[in-house]
């Protein structure tokens, strides 16, 4: 009975842009779900992404540049630089800084790529998130 | 900048605990569903990460 009265205002609700948040969710992390009323949501997903960037930066983590070659070469690297633009405002704010560590050997510095990219990642997961929940495909 | 240096142990389980918590709030609706679902997620990278572990152990032997 409340689960039919749920679906029944859900559907009575219009569906928002999704845009726009999407848009403000890639380029600051999290803020997207502010713009939705769940604030929650945005500032763990938020935090989860930029504690990941942070913890990446710490250990020294190399961006990744665009490379074309062989078919492993264009994934990884492509793959790895549209990742690491996904991180949005993080990612520009940082090469406005001037970081730019060297992609050395060692576990550190190879781990920090990785959480670097991961960061990314989570950015991508939330931007998606926010789409379904701005387009009313989930609650 | 201070230069933070952990273990490969410590920073698998670092990794799996913020991916954890973010598969967790987008994978479920519902918290207790999202904590449940965050903690599953964690398990299953650490158990992996064991497993996987040893794998290579005995493989380099």
């Amino acid at each position: 009975m409340t689960t039919e009265v749920k679906k029944e205002v859900a559907a009575q609700v219009p569906a928002q842009s999704w845009f726009l948040p999407v848009l403000l969710t890639w380029v600051a992390p999290g803020a997207g779900y502010y713009m939705l009323q769940t604030p929650l949501r945005g500032a763990l997903m938020g935090g989860m992404s930029l504690l990941m960037f942070a913890l990446g930066l710490l250990m020294r983590g190399a961006f990744f540049e665009a490379q074309t070659g062989d078919m492993l070469t264009t994934v990884i690297y492509c793959g790895g630089y549209a990742a690491n633009l996904a991180s949005g405002s993080l990612y520009f704010l940082a090469k406005a800084f001037g970081y730019n560590a060297p992609d050395v050997a060692g576990h550190v510095v190879d781990y920090g790529t990785k959480f670097l990219v991961g960061s990314g990642l989570i950015n991508i997961l939330a931007m998606v998130d926010v789409y379904e929940i701005a387009a009313r495909k989930k609650s | 900048m201070p230069k933070m240096a952990l273990s490969h142990f410590e920073m698998a389980i670092l990794f799996s605990l913020i991916t954890s918590v973010a598969l967790g709030i987008t994978g479920k609706t519902g918290k207790q569903e999202q904590i449940r679902y965050a903690a599953y997620c964690f398990g299953s990278f650490t158990l992996a990460l064991f497993g996987l572990g040893w794998l290579m152990y005995f493989g380099h032997r």
